[in-house]
């Protein structure tokens, strides 16, 4: 055998991975070979590999179960690490560990997006002091995440476990994809959580890719296929810039569609009634442009990626239809990070606001309510991007605080004609200051009376007046809600302000 | 069998199914007011009314069942 024939025959055989048996688990469980999964991936497949002979003296650790380099999505060039599961279940050894920091460092100097698809059992306990403690062991991998963190777009796309220490894997990117059925993360197993603490539960109670998308809020996107999670990722990575150094591209704007209804149509009179703000959505948006992330975690606000006469926009919108949009904790942890998520790639931000105020009650109080709304306006109050709030309806309380209000200096605070200000709504407020008087009256003197002091309430928080005191910028046509936004965001491209000098806030986490 | 929650603290405004009625995904089965706002309470599933747990004017707490459907 000459030297080129042995060196081929190495590099076929470390191209398949592990063994057959565990190449076809995968296929019954519906997961892809990570290089198929790297091939739908990218546009023309890896372009670059490191360290593609990673323990190759070893015939049972081909490539030491991951694959890293670089390759292109839509033009894009990214840094990627892949796991290989069919290599010791994907598990980490001492050069999976080195590989992995080493990719990462490379997105550090290059500057480029941060691609992990993570399908891992964690930690090899037999390689443990060569991988877990040390200066180059697991916790580096974490170290550098939390380094690239803003800097580059970091995404996860998990198709299997992240167990233990591997969970912070997702936890420390800017968006978790995870495949339905196969993806899970946690840091205890159900078999040890049995053994540890005596709770009997299934994996997907425990950490499955359901519960993580709609209760945890660990996970963002939930996929139904390995196929539609690459998709999406190849999709949400055209809104991002390849780094916190420039600004996303435009896109062509396409002929937008025919709407059935138009925004006043969409819109009730009536503030208590609910209504589909993704209705609304739609309308000021270039078609098809919405890119939504947690969908199904705190529905009650609505956050997502779009464009608007071909520019990125991060859309957070008050979601009626859902808990009255009032916001919950775990409503403004949601925004919160979206919120960072945009500021730190230069994405201008957008508020829609129809909020009746944050969810009072023993409760949410117990659960930090303070803290937690503490937080969203915080990064809502340090985003220095473009920001426009428009009051679709009701913006009473803090809830007008929290979706980017006057006093946070958004660059433009636009009205509806539907809007209403106030510190509370009128049925509320009446009780709260008329308490006494409304409780010596009786029958149909009490009614008219409350009436009476609801519409005197209702004309001191008319929009017109609010406009007149320049509370709000415009009130806007519904219908050219749009128009105006395009215009806005234009104007406001070259926006260049720095918060303030500091070596960083103290997070109210 | 699937137990319809409240997914928020407040009060049963109306219910707007009967028992044995068929409900498809995403009906509305009840609506809540709390915070003045109007709650709807969607069926997660298609199935029929078993039983409606709660009456008009009850007050709920997060997670009480207000309808069973099978």
């Amino acid at each position: 055998m000459s030297y080129v024939e042995q060196l081929t025959e190495k590099v076929d055989t470390i191209k398949k991975g592990g063994k057959e048996k565990y190449h076809k688990n995968n296929q019954e469980r519906g997961k892809l070979f990570v290089r198929e999964r790297l091939n739908l991936l990218f546009d023309k497949g890896l372009d670059i590999e490191d360290a593609f002979f990673a323990n190759c003296m070893d015939d049972e650790l081909p490539s030491d179960g991951v694959v890293t380099g670089i390759g292109e999505m839509n033009g894009q060039k990214v840094c990627v690490m892949a796991n290989d599961s069919t290599v010791k279940a994907g598990s980490w050894g001492k050069r999976t560990v080195e590989k992995i920091i080493r990719i990462q460092e490379t997105a550090l100097k290059l500057e480029l997006p941060m691609l992990y698809l993570v399908d891992s059992a964690g930690a090899r306990i037999t390689d443990q002091i060569e991988m877990f403690p040390g200066r180059r062991g697991a916790g580096r991998i974490f170290h550098n995440q939390i380094k690239l963190s803003g800097r580059v777009p970091q995404i996860c796309l998990l198709f299997g476990p992240s167990a233990a220490g591997g969970a912070y894997i997702p936890a420390f990117c800017d968006i978790v994809i995870m495949v339905k059925g196969n993806a899970s993360m946690y840091l205890g197993s159900p078999r040890m959580a049995e053994k540890v603490i005596g709770e009997k539960v299934t994996l997907e109670e425990m950490g499955g890719a359901k519960m993580h998308c709609a209760v945890s809020g660990c996970g963002d996107v939930l996929a139904k296929t390995e196929e539609e999670a690459i998709e999406f990722a190849r999709n949400y990575l055209t809104y991002f810039p390849a780094n916190f150094r420039s600004k996303p591209k435009k896109a062509a704007v396409p002929a937008q569609k025919a709407f059935h209804k138009t925004i006043k149509d969409i819109i009730p009179a009536n503030q208590n009634t609910p209504f589909d703000m993704k209705e609304l959505i739609d309308q000021i948006i270039d078609t098809n442009s919405f890119c939504e992330i947690k969908k199904l975690f705190a529905p009650e606000i609505i956050t997502g990626l779009s464009r608007i006469e071909g520019g990125v926009v991060g859309i957070i919108a008050s979601q009626p239809r859902q808990k009255g949009s009032v916001l919950f904790p775990d409503s403004a942890d949601k925004a919160a990070k979206f919120i960072q998520l945009c500021d730190a790639f230069n994405i201008p931000l957008l508020f829609l606001m129809d909020v009746p105020g944050f969810m009072i009650g023993t409760k949410v109080e117990s659960q930090g309510i303070i803290r937690h709304g503490a937080k969203m306006l915080a990064s809502m109050s340090e985003a220095t991007v473009p920001k426009i709030s428009v009051i679709v309806r009701k913006a009473y309380g803090a809830g007008l605080y929290a979706m980017a209000g006057p006093a946070f200096e958004p660059d433009a605070v636009l009205a509806l004609p539907t809007a209403q200000i106030a510190v509370m709504g009128p049925e509320a407020a009446v009780n709260a200051v008329y308490a006494n008087k409304i409780a010596s009256l009786e029958g149909e003197e009490r009614q008219r009376f409350i009436k009476e002091k609801q519409e005197e309430y209702r004309d001191d928080i008319d929009v017109y007046r609010l406009a007149s005191e320049m509370v709000v910028d415009q009130i806007v046509e519904p219908d050219q809600l749009r128009v105006e936004l395009g215009k806005r965001f234009k104007a406001y491209e070259s926006k260049n302000v720095e918060f303030t000098k500091r070596k960083h806030g103290v997070l109210p986490v | 069998m699937t137990q319809i929650k409240a997914n928020m603290a407040g009060n049963v405004w109306k219910i707007v199914v009967s028992k044995g009625d068929t409900v498809t995904e995403d009906q509305d089965v009840v609506i809540l007011e709390s915070m003045k706002m109007e709650i709807p309470i969607a069926a997660d599933e298609e199935g029929i009314v078993k039983e409606l747990s709660v009456n008009e004017g009850d007050f709920v707490n997060e997670g009480d069942v207000l309808v069973i459907i099978e």
